[in-house]
C-alpha cells in the first residue's frame, strides 16, 4: 500500500445534481470515483495523483438499464454484473455481454462500471470495441445540461477524451436491431481470465447474398485509443464472401486493417504480434461469414 | 475524517475514519478482523474478497466511505458460533486449503457462487473462482470442495 | 534398540485425516505474520538501490522530513558481520558503499506509523557512480573470456569461485581419463551425433503471502544487546538463527526464531527470511521497540529471490538402434549478484542432468555465473527442473533425428533395478521406468491421441498434440548432506498424556504437521487427534534440518517414527506397557513415567539406514538416499490464430514409496503441475537493466482456475527403507516434468521444436513467421518501460 490515505479526500454528495454542482464550481479539482477498480489500484500503487475525489458510486440516477423500442440506454453507473444480468442486453447486444464477462473477475465485475471503463479510456478497455461496433452514442451531463454524440467521437487520443472537467458520462445508448447481423467478438489476453487485452476485435456484418451489405468493427489495443476500424469497413463493404472470392476479400481486409493499425511494444506484448493476431481475428470473422 | 456506519458480520459498527481508507484495512486494523488477507493490493488475487451487500468484492479496492450504510460479511461471519459452515467443512475435508492464505477469499467466492448457482457446472466454478488465485493447490482440490459443498446444498 | 513393524490395524498412514491446522485456516483464524502485532511496535521499510551496479557517492536526507522521529540503520550499525551467511560471506546484509543489483538494501528506516515511511523512503536521495553491469549468463561469460575487467562483477572466493563464476562442477560417470577416452571413442564410432541448446527463464515463487517479520531486541541492565527474537513466515528457523548469530555477534541460544503460520513458500522463504529477519532485528536493536517489516507485492517481486535461469547444452553420441553411447552436458545457471544458494542449486542441476537413463560415458560440466540481478534462490525443484527440461527436450530431438518414437528411445535407455546411475549409485531399491511409461501413456490415451490428432490437425487451425517427460527427483540432501545436517527430533509426552512432536520442520501448506502427526499416531497406536505439533520456536524445538529438498516426509518422518518407537520401548521396559496397548494404557503409563522422572521425552538423531558413499571432490557415489520416479504426459491445443497454447489435459504418474496422505499427496502434485504449466507457458520475468519490471500480479502471469486443465494424478508405491512406511519425498518432483512434457507436446502438435521457456505466444508467432533460427524478436521485443494500462512504477 503506497499511499497515505490521510492525504486524500472523498466525499459523496447525495444526488447527481449535487455532484454536478460541485464539478461546475471547481472544475478539474475533483475526480469522480465510481467502482474504484481503476482509481483504487492507483491509490494502492502510489500513482493516484488526484487527491480530491467525489464518490458517484451510490447515484441511482446513473445506475439503470432502460429498454426502449429503438435503443437500450445504459447508465454510466451500471456495473458489469448489471450488464451481464440484463436479459434484454443478452438478447440484443450479445457482444456487450461477452465484453462485460471478460473484465477481470466476478469481484471486479460487481464494482466496475461502464462509465469508469469508458472514462479511464485505456486503448485496451473491454467494452469500447462492442460499443463502437454497435454504433453507440454517448450522453454527457453537466450542470449546464446534456450533450449526446456518437461514441466514435468520444476518444481523442491516448487516454484523452472529449469529457470536460465539469462533466460526467451520463449514459450510453445502443441501437437494438442487429438480429440480421452476424456477430463476432474475441479478446486475446495473457491468459483466459484476469487479463488485460493484447488485442480484441468486435465485428458485425450483414450479408446480402454473398456480399457484405454492412460491416462495423471495433478494436482494442490497435492504436492509442479504442478504434472504430473505418478503413477496414470501407474496404470490405460490398466485398464477396463466396468461396472463390474469400481469399481476396481476406487479403483486402487485412491490408486495410493494417493501414489503420499502430500497435506498440509494451510490457505485455509486441507490436508485431498484436498486428498479426488482429489480422488473424479479422480473417477468422470473415471466413465465418461464408457458412 | 468521515463517519462510516455499517454492519459487519451482523454487528453494527460506527467508525470515524479517513474516507479513502481501504475497506480491507478498516476490517483488519480498525475492527481487528484479520481473516481477510492482503495478497496484492491490485484486485488481482482475491485474498481480500468479502461480501458487500451480498456481492463479492475485493476489499483492497473499496474506499471506506462507500460502505457507509452497507452490510459486510467477512470470513469470520461465515461460521456460526464456531460451527463450520458446510463450505468450510468441505474445504477442510477435501484438501481445499493448503497454506490457507487464499482460503478466506476463496470460501467467500464459493459462498457467492453457490448463492447464484446452487448446482454449478465445472465451467461455472472455474469462472466463479477465476478471481481468486491459489498458488498451492492447482485448484483441483478446491473444485472438489465446491462440488461437494454444492451436493450438500450448502447455501 | 528394539524395532517393531508398523501396526496394521486401522492405518492412519495412508489415510487422509483432517489437516492439523486446517480448521483454523478455513475459519480465517490462522494467524499469519501481518495479522500479529506486539505492544509498542514500530514499522520498518527498506531504502534500496535504484541502479544495478556502482558505488554510492552520497546519501542525502531531504529536509522536509522530521528525521528525528525515525530510526535509521546503516551498514555501520551492524554489531557483528555485515553478511547474510550462506556458504560464502559475499552477500552483505546492507550495502556498504557499493551496490551490485537493483533493489539492493542500503538503509533501513523505522517509525511508529507505517504511513510515515512512504514519504521518508522517497526523501532519501542516493547519488551513485554507475558501473557497467552484466545481465545474462552470456554477458557474464563474455566478460571473463575477454578479460573485461570493467565487467568482472564478482571477484571470486575461496569456496571454489572464480571471476564472475560462483561455482563449477565437473561430474564424470567413471574415472576422469577413462571417461574422457570413452566419450571420444563413442563420438568417433557413433552413427549419430545430436546437439541441442535449451533455455529456461527466471520464475517468481508468487506465494500469496508476502515476506514479513516482527523482530525484538532485548538489552541487559547495562544496555548491551543480550538477545534477539525474530518471528515471521519462513521455511527454516535455524537458518535465520545462524544468520542472526553473525549479524549480531551473539551465540545461537541468544537468537530466538519463531515460525508463524506461513502463506506459501516454494523455496522463496528458504534463505530470504535471513535477510528480512536481520533487517527487522537491526531496526529493533536501534529503535528499542519491536519492529515489523512487511513487503508489499511490488517490493517482494522486485527484491526477493527467483528461480535461476539456465542454459543447457547437450552433445550426444547415439547408435542407430537408439542406444545412448556417450554424452557431454554443459549446464549454466544465472545466480544473480551474490553466491547465496547457487552452488547447491547447481549441484542438483548437475546430478539430475543425466536423468533416468543409462549413460555408458557421460561428462557434466556446470557453472553458476554472476549477474547484476537480485540474487536468485531456491524454488521447488532447485536446479532439477532446469536440467531435466534440457534433457527431456533433447531426448525427443534424438528420437526425431534417428527415426525412433520418443517412447522407444526411452525404453532402450532407461535405468532399471540394479543399474548404476551416472554418479555411480547402484539402484538397489526397485525401479521400473518401463512400467511407469506404459502406464502413464495408457492413462493419458497417448497412442490413440497421437493418431487422432495427426488426422484432425490437417483440417483445423487448432493443432493438438501429446508429449511426455520421464524423470526422477532425488529426495533428501545430496550425498553426505543429511549426515552433516545431523537432524535431531524430540517427541515429548505432555502432562495429559498427549504426545507432542518437536521439530524445526515447518508447515507452509504442504502438510508437515499432518504427516508427522500421522507417523506418530500410527507408530504409537494412538488416535491422530491426540498428537500435537509444537510451533517451530528455536528456544523449544531442536534442529531437524531445513524444510527443503523434499526431505521432510522421508528423513524427518523417519526420525519421528524412531522417536515414537523409542517412547514405546521406554514405556514397555519401565512401565510394563503391553504390546498391543490401548490409548488409556498408554496415557496411564506415560503419566506414571512422568511422575517418577519429571518428563517423558524421546530424542533421536539422524542415522542413515544403510551406508551412503559419496565423494564430494569427484562428485561420485550415492547422490541421494532415495529417488521418486515419474512419467508425466501433457496434451495441448495450439491455436494458430492467436499462437496461444492451452494445456487441455495433464497426467502425472509417479512412484513415491508410500502415499502417506492421499488428499495431501494429490494436492502436492496438482499444485506442482500448475506451477510447472506456469513455468512453461505463462510466467515470464521481464527485466530491464537487472530490474524486474513486471513486478505486479497484473503483469506477471500466473495461471488462474480458468487456465488449468484437469490434472489426473496417479501413484505407485515401492517402499523405500529410508522413509516411514516406505515414503519418499514428493514436494519438488511435480515441478520437473510439466515443462518438457508440454514443449514435447507442442512439437508434436506443430512440428516445430521450441527450446526456450517460458514459451509465450509472441515467441511462437515470431518463430513461425521468421526465417532465422533462433528467431530475432518474440518476447525479446517486449518493452519493459511501456505500460499504458497499469503503469508499473519505474524507480528513479
Amino acid at each position: 500500500m503506497r499511499s497515505d490515505v490521510a492525504q486524500f479526500d472523498l466525499s459523496a454528495p447525495a444526488t447527481l445534481d449535487a455532484v454536478l454542482t460541485q464539478l461546475a464550481a471547481e472544475p478539474g479539482k475533483h475526480t469522480p470515483l465510481a467502482g474504484g477498480t481503476e482509481l483504487m489500484v492507483a491509490l494502492n500503487t502510489g500513482r493516484l495523483t488526484q487527491h480530491s475525489l467525489l464518490s458517484i458510486q451510490h447515484l441511482k440516477e446513473l445506475r439503470f438499464i432502460r429498454v426502449q423500442p429503438d435503443a437500450i440506454h445504459i447508465g454510466s453507473g451500471a456495473t458489469f454484473t448489471n450488464i451481464r444480468n440484463s436479459a434484454e442486453i443478452a438478447a440484443d447486444l450479445p457482444l456487450l455481454i461477452e465484453s462485460a464477462s471478460w473484465t477481470g473477475t466476478i469481484a471486479n465485475q460487481n464494482r466496475a462500471t461502464l462509465g469508469g471503463n469508458i472514462c479511464n479510456a485505456s486503448p485496451a478497455a473491454d467494452t469500447p470495441p462492442a460499443l463502437l461496433a454497435y454504433g453507440a452514442s454517448i450522453t454527457l451531463i453537466s450542470a449546464a445540461g446534456t450533450r449526446t454524440l456518437p461514441y466514435t467521437e468520444f476518444h481523442l487520443s491516448y487516454k484523452k477524451t472529449v469529457l470536460r472537467p465539469d462533466e460526467l458520462v451520463h449514459s450510453v445508448s445502443v441501437p437494438r436491431d442487429f438480429s440480421d447481423y452476424r456477430q463476432y467478438i474475441r479478446k486475446v489476453g495473457t491468459r483466459n481470465a484476469l487479463a488485460i487485452s493484447k488485442i480484441a476485435l468486435a465485428a458485425l456484418a450483414k450479408l446480402d447474398g454473398d456480399h457484405i451489405a454492412d460491416i462495423r468493427m471495433g478494436a482494442a489495443s490497435l492504436t492509442d485509443r479504442p478504434l472504430r476500424c473505418s478503413a477496414a469497413e470501407a474496404t470490405l463493404l460490398g466485398k464477396s464472401v463466396d468461396a472463390k472470392d474469400m481469399d481476396a476479400t481476406v487479403r483486402a481486409g487485412r491490408a486495410a486493417l493494417a493501414s489503420e493499425t499502430h500497435t506498440i511494444d509494451d510490457i505485455r506484448s509486441t507490436a508485431k504480434y498484436r498486428s498479426a493476431v488482429a489480422g488473424n481475428l479479422l480473417e477468422e470473422f470473415l471466413r465465418s461469414l461464408a457458412s | 475524517m468521515s463517519l462510516v456506519q455499517l454492519t459487519v458480520n451482523g454487528k453494527p459498527q460506527r467508525l470515524d475514519i479517513p474516507p479513502m481508507k481501504r475497506l480491507l484495512d478498516m476490517l483488519r486494523h480498525d475492527l481487528g478482523l484479520t481473516g481477510t488477507k492482503e495478497g496484492c493490493g491490485e484486485g488481482e488475487c482475491g485474498a481480500c474478497a468479502v461480501l458487500l451487500d451480498g456481492e463479492l468484492v475485493n476489499s483492497c479496492l473499496v474506499p471506506a466511505l462507500q460502505v457507509n450504510g452497507s452490510s459486510v460479511c467477512t470470513i469470520e461471519g461465515v461460521s456460526t458460533e464456531g460451527q463450520l459452515h458446510p463450505i468450510q467443512q468441505c474445504f477442510l475435508e477435501r484438501g481445499g486449503a493448503q497454506c490457507g492464505i487464499c482460503t478466506p477469499g476463496m470460501i467467500l467466492a464459493t459462498h457467492h457462487l453457490l448463492d447464484k448457482h446452487p448446482n454449478p457446472t465445472l465451467e461455472q466454478i472455474q469462472e466463479g473462482l477465476a478471481g481468486n488465485l491459489c498458488r498451492c493447490t492447482g485448484y483441483m482440490r478446491i473444485f472438489e470442495s465446491v462440488q461437494e459443498a454444492a451436493k450438500l446444498g450448502a447455501i | 534398540m528394539v524395532t517393531h513393524t508398523m501396526p496394521q490395524s486401522d492405518p492412519i498412514l495412508g489415510a487422509s485425516p483432517l489437516r492439523k491446522e486446517g480448521r483454523a485456516k478455513v475459519l480465517g483464524a490462522a494467524q499469519y505474520i501481518d495479522d500479529l502485532s506486539l505492544p509498542g511496535m514500530w514499522h520498518g521499510a527498506t531504502v534500496r538501490s535504484s541502479i544495478a551496479r556502482g558505488s554510492i557517492r552520497s546519501i542525502t536526507f531531504s529536509a522536509e522530513i522530521d528525521w528525528s522521529q525515525f530510526c535509521i540503520v546503516r551498514a555501520s550499525d551492524i554489531p557483528g558481520e555485515n553478511t547474510i551467511v550462506h556458504l560464502t560471506k559475499d552477500h552483505p546484509c546492507l550495502a556498504d558503499g557499493v551496490v551490485n543489483h537493483p533493489e539492493e538494501p542500503i538503509l533501513l528506516l523505522a517509525h511508529p506509523e507505517k504511513s510515515a515511511l512512504l514519504a521518508a523512503v522517497a526523501a532519501v536521495h542516493i547519488d551513485y557512480e554507475e558501473l557497467p553491469g552484466v545481465f545474462t549468463i552470456e554477458e557474464s561469460e563474455t566478460a571473463v573470456e575477454n578479460n573485461d575487467a570493467a565487467r568482472i562483477i564478482w571477484p571470486g572466493s575461496e569456496f571454489g569461485g572464480t571471476a564472475n563464476c560462483f561455482k563449477t562442477y565437473l561430474m564424470y560417470s567413471g574415472e576422469k581419463d577413462e571417461t574422457e577416452a570413452g566419450i571420444a571413442a563413442a563420438f568417433e564410432a557413433a552413427d549419430f551425433i545430436v546437439e541441442g541448446e535449451y533455455h529456461t527463464g527466471a520464475q517468481e515463487q508468487l506465494y500469496i503471502e508476502n515476506n514479513g517479520i516482527i523482530a525484538e531486541c532485548f538489552r541487559n541492565a547495562s544496555g548491551a544487546v543480550e538477545s534477539v527474537c525474530v518471528r515471521g513466515c519462513m521455511q527454516c528457523p535455524y537458518y535465520v538463527v545462524h544468520a542472526l548469530t553473525l549479524v549480531f555477534n551473539l551465540p545461537e541460544d541468544k537468537c530466538r526464531v519463531i515460525q508463524v503460520e506461513t502463506g506459501g513458500a516454494f523455496g522463496g522463504k528458504e534463505d530470504f527470511p535471513s535477510v528480512i529477519g536481520s533487517h527487522a532485528a537491526l531496526l529493533a536493536m536501534k529503535c528499542g521497540h519491536p519492529v515489523k517489516i512487511i513487503y508489499d507485492r511490488a517490493e517482494d517481486m522486485a527484491a526477493t529471490t527467483k528461480r535461476h535461469p539456465s542454459r543447457t547444452r547437450h552433445r550426444t553420441a547415439v547408435s542407430k538402434d537408439g542406444k545412448l553411447l556417450a554424452g557431454t552436458i554443459d549446464v549454466a545457471i544465472d545466480g544473480g549478484a551474490y553466491s547465496t544458494l547457487s552452488p547447491v542449486v547447481l549441484s542438483r542441476a548437475t546430478i539430475h542432468a543425466p536423468g533416468p537413463y543409462k549413460w555408458p560415458h557421460i561428462r557434466v560440466k556446470a557453472k553458476a555465473m554472476a549477474t547484476n540481478i537480485p540474487p536468485h534462490g531456491a524454488f521447488r525443484g532447485f536446479g532439477a527442473p532446469q536440467s531435466l527440461f534440457g534433457l527431456e527436450r533433447h531426448m525427443d530431438k534424438i528420437a526425431k533425428t534417428i527415426g525412433l518414437t520418443p517412447e522407444e528411445l526411452r525404453r532402450r535407455n532407461f535405468l532399471a533395478t540394479g543399474d548404476t546411475t551416472a554418479t555411480g549409485q547402484p539402484l538397489i531399491e526397485k525401479v521400473d521406468m518401463q512400467h511407469l511409461l506404459t502406464r502413464a501413456l495408457e492413462e493419458a490415451g497417448y497412442h490413440e491421441k497421437l493418431a487422432r490428432f495427426a488426422e484432425e490437425n490437417k483440417h483445423s487451425s487448432i493443432k493438438r498434440g501429446v508429449g511426455f517427460a520421464a524423470f526422477m527427483h532425488g529426495t533428501g540432501f545430496t550425498g553426505s548432506g543429511e549426515r552433516r545436517l545431523n537432524s535431531l527430533v524430540y517427541v515429548d509426552v505432555l502432562e495429559d498424556g498427549r504426545p507432542q512432536i518437536l521439530v524445526s520442520s515447518t508447515e507452509f501448506g504442504q502438510g508437515t504437521n499432518t504427516i508427522l502427526s500421522q507417523v506418530a499416531a500410527q507408530t504409537l497406536q494412538l488416535p491422530y487427534d491426540d498428537i500435537l505439533v509444537a510451533q517451530p520456536d528455536t528456544s523449544v524445538v531442536p534442529n531437524s534440518g531445513p524444510t527443503v529438498a523434499s526431505r521432510t516426509a522421508m528423513i524427518v518422518g523417519k526420525l519421528v517414527e524412531r522417536a515414537s518407537l523409542q517412547l514405546l520401548d521406554n514405556l514397555r521396559e519401565h512401565e510394563h506397557l503391553p504390546a498391543d496397548h490401548t490409548r488409556e494404557e498408554f496415557i496411564a503409563a506415560a503419566k506414571s513415567f512422568r511422575a517418577k522422572h519429571g518428563e517423558l521425552r524421546a530424542s533421536v538423531r539422524y542415522e542413515p539406514p544403510a551406508k551412503i558413499y559419496w565423494d564430494d571432490e569427484l562428485y561420485r557415489g550415492d547422490a541421494y538416499p532415495g529417488y521418486a520416479w515419474a512419467v508425466y504426459v501433457a496434451e495441448v491445443a495450439v491455436d494458430l490464430n492467436t499462437y496461444m497454447t492451452t494445456v487441455t489435459r495433464f497426467d502425472a504418474l509417479q512412484e513415491v514409496g508410500k502415499v502417506m496422505h492421499p488428499v495431501l499427496a494429490k494436492g502436492q502434485i496438482e499444485g506442482g503441475v500448475a506451477q510447472g504449466i506456469g513455468y512453461a507457458l505463462y510466467e515470464k520475468c521481464v527485466w530491464k537493466n537487472g530490474r524486474m519490471m513486471n513486478n505486479q500480479m497484473t503483469n506477471y502471469i500466473m495461471p488462474t482456475s480458468a487456465d488449468l486443465p484437469p490434472i489426473h494424478v496417479h501413484f505407485e508405491e515401492t517402499p523405500s527403507i529410508h522413509g516411514p512406511g516406505g515414503a519418499k519425498g514428493i514436494g519438488e518432483l511435480p515441478m520437473d516434468g510439466p515443462a518438457p512434457a508440454i514443449l514435447n507436446a507442442i512439437e508434436n502438435a506443430t512440428g516445430i521444436a521450441f527450446n526456450t521457456i517460458p514459451l509465450l505466444p509472441e515467441d511462437m508467432y515470431e518463430r513461425m513467421s521468421s526465417f532465422t533460427d533462433p528467431p530475432l524478436g518474440g518476447t525479446e521485443d517486449l518493452d519493459p518501460s511501456t505500460d499504458q494500462d497499469t503503469r508499473t512504477e519505474v524507480t528513479a
